[in-house]
C-alpha cells in the first residue's frame, strides 16, 4: 500500500487526556480531528498532505470504532463535495488535499459549498506547497478564502498551535456558520513534535443517523433566489459573527508588549520571525520579544479592532507575509488609510515581493526594517551590514555544484518508457510531446528531454487536443494512472474520444498513485481490505469507445515499446491510439519484496538476485547509455589508466537489477559492455554441480589459453 | 534575555539515502538524554533522488517550550552533515557552513548528478573545488567516504554518518546514548552498529593509495624473451616518453600479439624523430596510436569477455565467495558491420558492396542476443571467435581500421613538421572515436568535422589551441551542437580576415 507505513504510529492515536503526543504534524492534526468529535473524514493525497491520507487509511479501525466515515476520495473536486455531509446536519467533517492546486481543481464544491454555508463545522486541511520542496508552480490558496468568503486559519507552526486551531475552527466555522481551510505550510505538515492529548469523542450525531433522518433546507441550496440572499449573509452575519469570535476567543495572538514599531506576522511564519529576533537579541528562546507582535492565526478574515488597535501609537508597522500578491498587506493599508492612522505601514520592501521566506530572508528582512525604523533597537553589530555573509565562498563553486532535481529512482518502470520514446523519435523525427502531472513528468529533464507542457493532473491529452489535424504527424501525451482516475479519464480520455482525435495517449501506470507516496488507485493490483482495486484501466478507456488500445505489461520491453509507438503513430486506425505501459512503481516494489526476499534467503530458500555490471575494459566511455537511462545506479568511475581520457560506465551496488540497461544496450544497439549477473542464494546440489562442472571446464580452457600468450596483470 | 543554547542540526542529502532514518535517531538521542527536540523535513517528490534538507533543533528542558525554526538559516549551523560531497558544496553555497561555529560532516562519495553522467565527455564535477571550500568555510571538517564504510559494514550511510557525528563530540550526550539508539534500530541494527562503530574510528588503513603498478607479463619462455627484447627498445626512447610508450605497448601486445607491437613501436619512432624538448608530441603519440591501434571488434570484445581476470573481476564486482553461485549473461547485438568485419577482407569488402545481400544477410543477424558466458555453450563460442585473433590482420575490419589509422597518422607527421603542438592535438583528437554502432559512428563524424577545420588554422600561430578548443566543444553534447557552433564562429573569422 503507501511507500510509508504508519501502523505503529496510529495507534497513539488512542491515547488518551493528559496524555503526551508525539509525532509528525500529520499525525497530530488526526488526533486532533478525533478529540473534536469528528463525523466524516477524505481527502485527496498530495505533497505535503499525502500521509495525512496514509495516517487515516492506517487508522481505519481507530475510525470505524470512533463511528467515523472514511472516504479516500477521487479527486480534492470529490473530497470539497464530501463536505455537504455538513450542511444540513450537525457533522463536523474534515477533508484534505493540497494548496493552491488541490483547491484549484476543489473550487466549484468549495464556492458552492461556501454560498449555502454549513450547519456543522466544516474543514479543509490543506497541504500549502510553497517553497522548498514544492512541486508546483508558485500561487496562495488565500485567494481562495477571499473569493468564496471561506475563513482561512494559518496557525504557528508548533503542534499544540496547530491542534488548537483545529479545534478553534470547528467552532468558528459553527459560530459563522461557513466552512474554513486550515493551513498548513510544507515543513509544518513533517514537523515532529509534542503536544498533551485529550479523549476521543464520538460524534454527537453519526453520518449513520443523519442517514436514518434526512434533513433539507431548500435556502441552503445555491440557486437563485437564495444565492442573493446568500451573497448578503456572507457580509452581514457570517463575517461579522466570524470577527466577533475571532475576537473574543482570541485567536490572534499580541506579543511582546507595547513599542513604538511591531510585527504583524502570519501565524505559519512566526517560527521564523522569532527567530530573526532571537538572532538580533531582541527575542528570546521562549519567544519573549522586545518587538511587539501581532500573529494572524486567522489570515482572512482580518478582524478590523485588532489591526487598529496594534497599529495605534506605532510608528511603523512591518507585515511579514509570504508569497504574492500581498493580500494581507494590501487590505491592511487599505483599512489604515481609510482610518487615517498615522503608522508608516512597511511588507514588500525589507522582504521579497515573492518567494518563501526562509531564515535568511526573514533575518534579512527584519533587520532591514529595523535599521530604517527601529535602530536604537539592533546591536551595534547589525546596525551597518548582514550579520551572516559569508565571504569564505568560491565565485567558481556555484558553477561546480550540479543543480540535483528529483528524477526517476533507481529501477523506475517508467525509465524505459521514455528511452523508448527518445529511441522512436529518432526514427520518425520529432513530435509534439504533452506531459501529465506525476512522477513521469521527469521526463522533462535530462537525459530525456521529452514533454513540452504540463496543464494539469489527468489533463495530458487534453492539453494536446489543440494539436490534432487530420492526417498530421500525431502527437504524443502521457498521462499516469494517478492522473487518469483523478478526472483523465472523461477530461483526456473521454475528450479524445469525442472529439475523435487521431493522436496517441500512453497511459503510465505503475500500479499506485506513486508521486505522492503509493497510494492505491482502482487499478492497483494490491489487494487492499477496505477499498475496491483490480479495475482494468483497459476495460476503462474501451468503456469510453477507444478502440486502438494496446497493453505492455513489462513496460522494460524497449523494443516492443518501440514497435506499439511506432505503430500507434503510423496505424491507419482512427480516434486516439492508447497504449497503457504496466510496470510497478520499482520503489513501493522494492519496500514489499525486498524484506520478503530477505527472509526467504534467511530460511535457506533457493533465491536468484539480479544485478547489473559493465565491463570497464569493453567500455569506451562514451557514455551513451546514461544519455538513454539516468539512472542513480548507473554512473561514471575514472579508471586509473593513463590511456584513457574519460570515465567510464559503472553500476553500483544500488541496482536492482530493473533489466533497464540490457534491454536498452540492445534496442539502441549500444555497446556489448552490459552483463547481468544472476545470484543464486542457497544453491541446490544441482546448481552447485552444474557451475562446479562449466566452472572447470571454462577455467581449463582460460588456462589453456593463457600458456600460450602474455598476460599483463596490472598490480594492486 | 535567558538564552539556553539552541544546538541546530542540518543534515543535506539525496532523496534515497536514508537522511530520515538519521533524523530519527537524532531527535532519539536527544529525547533519551531529555532534551527538547524538534526535527522537520521535505517529504514527497521532493525525495526522489533530488537534494533535500532535514532540519533538526533542540535545547535543553526548560520551564516552556522553546521557539524552535523548522528551516535552516545562513550562518545559523552548528553541525551540518552531508551525505554526498557536492551536497556538501551545496551547504557551504547556501550558507549553512561558517567558519565561527559550524562542525561539517561530510561524507566524499560521489553520487553523479545526470548533468555529469550525460555528457559524451568527462562531466564530472571537480572535487578539489569542494574541498577547499570546506576547509575554507567550516570551524571544523570531518570529511571520509562513508558511503564505503556503510557498505563495508552491509549497512547504509545513514548509520556511519550517526557515527561520524558521535566522534564529533559535538553533541553533549554521552556516546553510550548513541550506541543505545542504534542498537534500538529494530530489524537491521546489527548492520547498522557495525556501520556506526566502523565509522567511529578515524584510524583507517587507505585501501585507495595501495600503489598500483605495471607487473612484467607472465606467459611461455620464448613470448617473454622476445616481450623483453621488445621491451629493450624503450631505452632506446627519450625519457618522457618511456612510460606511456611501456603502457602502450602492453595494451597493443595485450589486444593482438608481439609482432604488432614491434608495428606499434616503429609508429611510436617516426614521431620521436621530429620531436624534441619535452617530448610532447611523442607522448601523445604513443597515447593515442596505442588507443587506435586496439580497435573494439568482436574478436577483442569475446576476448575480453571469455578471460580469468574478468570472471575474477565480475564476481570480485558482485562480492561473491569461491563456493556463491552466479550466472553472467551478455546483451549482444551483432550487426552486419560487425559479421563483414570479421570476414576476410576481400569478402567482407565484397558483401558490403552488395547492399540487397548485405540487407539480406543483416535481417537474420541484425538482434539481440542475451548469451550466457557463465554457461559452457556460449562460453565456447565467445571463446572460439576470440581465437580468430590469429586472422586478424587479415579481416575487412583491420584493413578499414588501420586505413584509418595511417591517414590519420600521416596528418599529424606532416603537419609535425611545422607545427608540432598542431601535430600533438591532431593526435589527440582520436580520443572522440569511441562506442559502437551509432555512438561510434556520431564520433568519426565529429572526429572528419574537427580535422576538417585545419585548413581554416592554416598559418595561424594560435592553431593548436583553437583544434584543442574544437576537440572539447564536441566532447560536450551528444548530437554535436558545441561543436558546430564553434566552427561557426571560426569559418566567420575566416571569411572577415
Amino acid at each position: 500500500m503507501a511507500e510509508r507505513s504508519f501502523a505503529k504510529e496510529v495507534q497513539d492515536l488512542r491515547i488518551g487526556a493528559g496524555q503526551e503526543f508525539r509525532g509528525e504534524g500529520i499525525l497530530a492534526i488526526t488526533k486532533a480531528l478525533l478529540e473534536c468529535g469528528v463525523g466524516y473524514v477524505g481527502g485527496y493525497q498530495g505533497a505535503p498532505v499525502s500521509h495525512l491520507i496514509d495516517v487515516l487509511s492506517y487508522a481505519e479501525d481507530i475510525l470505524n470504532d470512533l463511528g467515523i466515515h472514511f472516504e479516500a476520495n477521487a479527486s480534492e473536486a470529490a473530497a470539497a463535495a464530501m463536505l455537504a455531509g455538513s450542511v444540513n446536519y450537525p457533522i463536523r467533517g474534515a477533508v484534505t488535499f493540497k494548496g493552491p492546486v488541490g483547491a484549484n481543481v476543489a473550487a466549484d464544491a468549495l464556492a458552492n459549498l461556501s454560498s449555502g454555508g454549513v450547519m456543522g463545522g466544516a474543514m479543509v486541511i490543506l497541504g500549502e506547497d510553497y517553497g522548498e520542496g514544492s512541486s508546483i508552480m508558485q500561487e496562495r490558496t488565500h485567494a481562495f478564502a477571499t473569493k468564496s468568503q471561506l475563513w482561512l486559519l494559518d496557525p504557528r507552526p508548533n503542534l499544540p498551535s496547530i491542534v488548537k486551531t483545529v479545534r478553534d475552527g470547528f467552532e468558528l466555522s459553527e459560530a459563522s456558520n461557513t466552512p474554513v481551510i486550515l493551513q498548513v505550510r510544507i515543513r509544518a505538515c513533517h514537523v515532529y513534535g509534542s503536544f498533551t492529548a485529550r479523549d476521543n469523542q464520538r460524534p454527537p450525531v453519526t453520518v449513520r443517523d443523519a442517514l436514518e433522518e434526512p434533513q433539507r433546507r431548500t435556502e441552503r441550496i445555491t440557486l437563485p433566489p437564495f444565492t442573493y440572499r446568500h451573497e448578503m449573509e456572507k457580509v452581514t452575519e457570517r463575517m461579522p459573527a466570524a470577527s466577533r469570535f475571532i475576537e473574543e476567543r482570541e485567536l490572534n495572538e499580541r506579543f511582546g508588549g507595547d513599542g513604538e514599531i511591531g510585527i504583524i506576522v502570519q501565524g505559519g511564519i512566526y517560527n521564523g520571525v522569532i527567530r530573526a529576533l532571537q538572532r538580533l537579541e531582541l527575542a528570546d528562546a521562549y519567544g519573549e520579544s522586545d518587538v511587539p507582535l501581532y500573529v494572524l492565526n486567522v489570515t482572512y478574515p482580518l478582524v478590523d479592532t485588532e489591526v487598529l488597535a496594534f497599529c495605534s501609537g506605532k510608528r511603523a508597522v512591518l507585515i511579514v507575509e509570504e508569497g504574492q500578491p500581498a493580500y494581507i498587506e494590501d487590505a491592511i493599508a487599505a483599512l489604515l488609510y481609510r482610518h487615517q492612522a498615522s503608522c508608516v505601514l512597511v511588507g514588500k520592501g525589507p522582504l521579497p515581493i515573492a518567494g518563501e521566506y526562509t531564515g535568511t530572508v526573514l533575518m534579512d528582512g527584519v533587520t532591514g526594517f529595523l535599521r530604517e525604523h527601529g535602530e536604537d533597537l539592533l546591536p551595534q553589530g547589525h546596525r551597518e551590514t548582514n550579520g551572516h555573509v559569508t565571504e569564505t565562498t568560491d565565485p567558481e563553486l556555484e558553477h561546480t555544484v550540479p543543480i540535483r532535481p528529483p528524477g526517476f529512482c533507481t529501477g523506475c518502470p517508467e525509465r524505459p518508457i521514455f528511452a523508448a520514446t527518445k529511441l522512436v523519435e529518432e526514427n520518425l523525427g520529432p513530435h509534439h510531446i504533452a506531459g501529465d502531472i506525476g512522477c513521469h513528468l521527469f521526463s522533462i529533464l535530462p537525459p530525456f528531454e521529452i514533454g513540452s507542457t504540463t496543464m494539469g493532473y489527468g489533463l495530458g491529452p487534453a492539453s494536446a487536443a489543440a494539436l490534432s489535424a487530420k492526417g498530421a504527424r500525431r502527437s504524443i501525451s502521457f498521462i499516469g494512472d494517478g492522473g487518469l482516475w483523478h478526472n483523465g479519464l472523461t477530461s483526456s480520455i473521454g475528450n479524445a474520444v469525442y472529439n475523435e482525435s487521431d493522436n496517441v495517449i500512453v497511459v503510465v501506470d505503475n500500479f499506485y498513485s506513486a508521486a505522492t507516496g503509493g497510494q492505491d488507485v482502482p487499478s492497483s493490483r494490491a489487494d487492499n481490505t477496505s477499498r475496491s482495486t483490480h479495475h482494468p484501466i483497459a476495460d476503462a478507456v474501451r468503456g469510453l469507445g477507444v478502440r486502438w488500445v494496446r497493453e505492455i505489461d513489462r513496460t522494460y520491453d524497449v523494443n516492443r515499446l518501440k514497435n506499439l509507438l511506432t505503430e500507434a503513430l503510423t496505424t491507419e486506425e482512427t480516434g486516439p491510439k492508447v497504449i497503457i505501459a504496466s510496470s510497478e512503481c520499482m520503489l513501493n516494489k522494492q519496500r514489499r519484496e525486498r524484506p520478503l526476499r530477505n527472509d526467504a534467503i534467511k530460511s535457506g530458500e533457493r533465491v536468484v538476485v539480479p544485478r547489473f555490471g559493465v565491463d570497464e575494459d569493453v567500455c569506451t566511455g562514451d557514455h551513451a547509455c546514461m544519455r538513454l537511462s539516468g539512472c542513480p545506479s548507473l554512473s561514471v568511475k575514472t579508471l586509473d589508466d593513463p590511456l584513457r581520457d574519460d570515465p567510464v560506465a559503472a553500476i553500483d551496488e544500488s541496482c536492482v537489477g530493473c533489466g533497464n540497461c540490457g534491454e536498452v544496450a540492445d534496442a539502441a544497439v549500444l555497446c556489448p559492455s552490459f552483463h547481468r549477473v544472476d545470484v543464486v542464494h542457497n544453491p541446490r546440489p544441482w546448481d552447485r554441480f552444474a557451475s562446479r562442472v562449466s566452472d572447470l571446464c571454462i577455467g581449463s580452457l582460460q588456462r589453456w589459453r593463457d600458456r600460450r600468450r602474455l598476460v599483463f596483470e596490472e598490480r594492486g | 534575555m535567558s538564552n539556553p543554547d539552541i544546538i541546530k542540526i542540518a543534515i543535506l542529502a539525496v532523496g534515497g539515502q536514508g537522511g530520515g532514518v538519521l533524523t530519527g535517531w537524532v531527535v532519539a538521542l536527544a529525547e533519551a538524554n531529555g532534551w527538547r527536540v524538534q526535527s522537520t523535513a521535505v517529504a514527497g517528490v521532493a525525495q526522489r533522488t533530488g537534494a533535500t534538507i532535514y532540519y533538526v533543533e533542540m535545547c535543553p528542558m526548560g520551564p516552556r517550550a522553546p521557539v524552535l525554526a523548522l528551516a535552516p538559516a545562513a550562518g545559523d549551523v552548528d553541525i551540518l552533515i552531508a551525505a554526498e560531497l557536492m551536497e556538501a558544496g551545496r551547504a557551504v553555497l547556501r550558507g549553512f557552513v561558517t567558519p565561527d561555529r559550524t562542525t561539517l560532516i561530510a561524507s566524499t562519495h560521489r553520487i553523479h548528478a545526470v548533468s555529469e553522467k550525460i555528457v559524451p565527455g568527462d562531466g564530472q564535477a571537480p572535487d578539489e573545488r569542494i574541498f577547499a571550500a570546506m576547509e575554507r568555510s567550516a570551524k571544523r571538517v570531518i570529511a571520509e567516504d562513508f558511503q564505503r564504510i556503510a557498505v563495508q559494514a552491509g549497512s547504509v550511510i545513514s548509520a556511519s554518518l550517526f557515527g561520524a557525528l558521535a566522534r564529533a563530540e559535538v553533541l553533549p550526550f554521552p556516546r553510550r546514548s548513541f550506541v543505545d539508539v542504534v542498537r534500538g534500530s529494530g530489524r537491521s541494527a546489527e548492520a547498522s552498529f557495525r556501520a556506526f562503530e566502523a565509522a567511529l574510528t578515524d584510524d583507517r588503513e587507505e585501501i585507495e593509495v595501495a600503489a598500483t603498478g605495471q607487473l612484467p607479463p607472465a606467459g611461455p619462455e620464448s613470448l617473454v624473451t622476445a616481450w623483453a627484447a621488445l621491451e629493450a627498445r624503450m631505452s632506446a626512447l627519450p625519457a618522457p616518453v618511456q612510460q606511456m610508450a611501456t603502457t602502450g605497448l602492453r595494451h597493443v601486445v595485450d589486444f593482438q600479439d608481439l609482432p604488432y607491437g614491434e608495428d606499434y613501436l616503429d609508429r611510436l619512432d617516426r614521431f620521436v624523430a621530429l620531436d624534441e624538448g619535452t617530448f610532447e608530441l611523442s607522448v601523445t603519440a604513443a597515447k593515442y596510436l596505442a588507443n587506435a591501434m586496439v580497435y573494439d571488434d568482436v574478436v577483442r570484445v569475446a576476448d575480453l569477455k571469455t578471460r580469468r581476470a574478468r570472471f575474477a573481476r565480475v564476481r570480485a564486482d558482485m562480492r561473491l565467495g569461491a563456493s556463491d553461485v552466479a550466472h553472467i549473461t551478455e546483451f549482444m547485438h551483432p550487426r552486419i558491420e560487425e559479421a563483414c568485419g570479421t570476414l576476410p577482407a576481400p569478402l567482407g569488402a565484397w558483401i558490403e558492396a552488395r547492399p540487397q545481400l548485405a540487407g539480406w544477410l543483416d535481417r537474420r543477424i541484425n538482434k539481440g542476443r542475451k548469451v550466457r558466458t557463465s554457461g559452457l555453450f556460449w562460453f565456447a563460442v565467445l571463446y572460439v571467435v576470440a581465437g580468430l585473433k590469429r586472422w586478424r590482420r587479415s579481416t575487412y575490419r583491420h584493413r578499414i581500421e588501420t586505413k584509418h589509422l595511417d591517414n590519420w597518422m600521416d596528418l599529424a607527421l606532416t603537419t609535425a613538421s611545422e607545427d608540432r603542438p598542431l601535430a600533438a592535438e591532431i593526435l589527440a583528437c582520436r580520443r572522440l572515436i569511441k562506442g559502437y554502432s551509432d555512438t561510434r559512428t556520431r564520433g568519426e563524424s565529429k572526429f572528419d568535422a574537427v580535422l576538417r577545420a585545419l585548413p581554416l588554422l592554416k598559418d595561424r600561430r594560435d592553431a593548436a589551441d583553437v583544434l584543442h578548443r574544437l576537440r572539447e566543444a564536441a566532447l560536450q553534447d551528444e548530437h554535436g551542437n558545441a561543436l558546430e557552433a564553434e566552427l561557426e564562429g571560426l569559418g566567420s573569422a575566416k571569411a572577415a580576415s
